[in-house]
């Protein structure tokens, strides 16, 4: 065997020999046939989209704002690529909602183009950080809730929701693994440090039984066998939270002691309902397009 | 504490990368970190964000011992004279393209 062919057996990629960190970029959808699937209900899977598209916007802009605000230079790069790569969620679910539901609307104008009340995201994604460790604790319960729900939604029927769901779960473990870390670091630091965590905790506890109540549509995507069930999640995410907390000394939100879990709000953020956060969000997400009508980027 | 303080206690990481076509890991820059842990979450944050790395070193720049620049002539002048021990003198078979 010659040094050239020992070097391809470890090269990965070798083609195009021009380009030091290869060509081989494909968009998550080549390749998926983007045709609704038979028997679905078009409008409650547009309806779907926007709500997982949604989240994953919102969640994204509140995490951009942490830019310039980080503790550290390293964590406000490591903030700004979860922040993309929700962001990238959020266009390809977008733009299939426009497809689903007939009105052939875009990623834009779904994002610039709604007010406050067609936004579908759970107040999870929208509330404010009261400081780092708020964001750590929103964050971990945020992407070990998606997390699970994109797992299961890669079994979708619809072809393109598990081919999002397939990209996602790669990029969800990540950030699920970067908040456990953090709040391990932030728990067993000093007694300031556990005082946030805690603190962050408890911010988002009354704000995780949303995750679980199923609307409608939900209902009947599942039925259909192209969504998870909203409720069969809890189950996993609950064994997660578990797992990090525990060893850290921390109560997970879920089982807080008589165990009946804090009601979330109602109607929530899947009805249009927001909180005022949400209507500041919005003004500053939308800002640019409304001064500049039709303008493309 | 303040937070100036904070930020120099964290000590220095050297990150080393594996491209897809390389064969060893370079050395491709530094930052700072709580623990390994963390340099290799924030190496794979700074330095992978374009697709270069298919794996990751990284170690701490206080663990590294090297060479110091004042022994650079005692360290490697003495073989720059020594031309034989580079085989420029044998006849190299065709079989062998890479020498």
């Amino acid at each position: 065997m010659g040094f050239d062919t020992a070097y391809r057996a470890i090269a990965e990629d070798s083609d195009d020999q021009r380009w030091a960190f290869g060509t081989g970029f494909t968009g998550p959808l080549a390749g998926v046939d983007q045709a609704l699937p038979r028997g679905a209900d078009a409008l409650e899977l547009g309806a779907y989209c926007l709500m997982l598209g949604d989240d994953a916007l919102v969640m994204s802009h509140r995490l951009q704002q942490w830019l310039a605000r980080a503790p550290e230079l390293e964590e406000e790069t490591a903030l700004a690529n979860i922040a993309l790569d929700l962001l990238g969620q959020a266009r390809l679910l977008l733009t299939r909602a426009g497809q689903a539901d007939g009105t052939g609307r875009d990623e834009d104008d779904f994002a610039f183009g709604r007010t406050g009340g067609e936004f579908r995201n759970v107040w999870l994604a929208e509330v404010t950080d009261a400081d780092f460790g708020g964001l750590i604790a929103r964050l971990l319960v945020f992407s070990t809730w998606r997390l699970a729900l994109l797992d299961r939604l890669r079994a979708s029927r619809d072809p393109v929701l598990a081919a999002v769901a397939a990209k996602g779960v790669k990029e969800l473990t990540y950030h699920r693994d970067y908040a456990a870390q953090w709040l391990l670091r932030l728990a067993g630091g000093t007694d300031f440090s556990r005082a946030r965590i805690v603190a962050g905790l408890a911010a988002v506890t009354p704000l995780i039984n949303e995750l679980f109540t199923p609307t409608d549509t939900e209902l009947g995507l599942s039925a259909a066998g192209l969504a998870p069930s909203p409720a069969s999640l809890r189950a996993e995410v609950t064994a997660v939270l578990a797992h990090v907390l525990y060893p850290a000394s921390l109560t997970p939100p879920l089982l807080e002691a008589g165990s009946a879990p804090a009601a979330g709000p109602s109607p929530g953020g899947r009805h249009g309902v927001h909180t005022d956060a949400m209507t500041e969000l919005l003004d500053e997400l939308q800002s640019v397009a409304r001064a500049n009508l039709g303008a493309t980027w | 504490m303040t937070a100036e303080t904070a930020r120099s206690d964290w000590p220095l990481y050297e990150v080393f990368l594996r491209g897809q076509r390389g064969l060893n890991h370079v050395h491709v820059g530094s930052l700072h970190a709580a623990d390994p842990q963390m340099a290799l979450h924030h190496a794979r944050d700074l330095y992978t964000r374009r697709n270069e790395g298919v794996s990751i070193w990284v170690v701490r720049s206080a663990d590294i011992t090297a060479s110091s620049p004042d022994e650079k002539d005692p360290f490697f002048a003495p073989s720059g004279d020594k031309v034989y021990r580079h085989p420029t003198f044998y006849d190299i078979p065709d079989s062998v393209p890479h020498i």
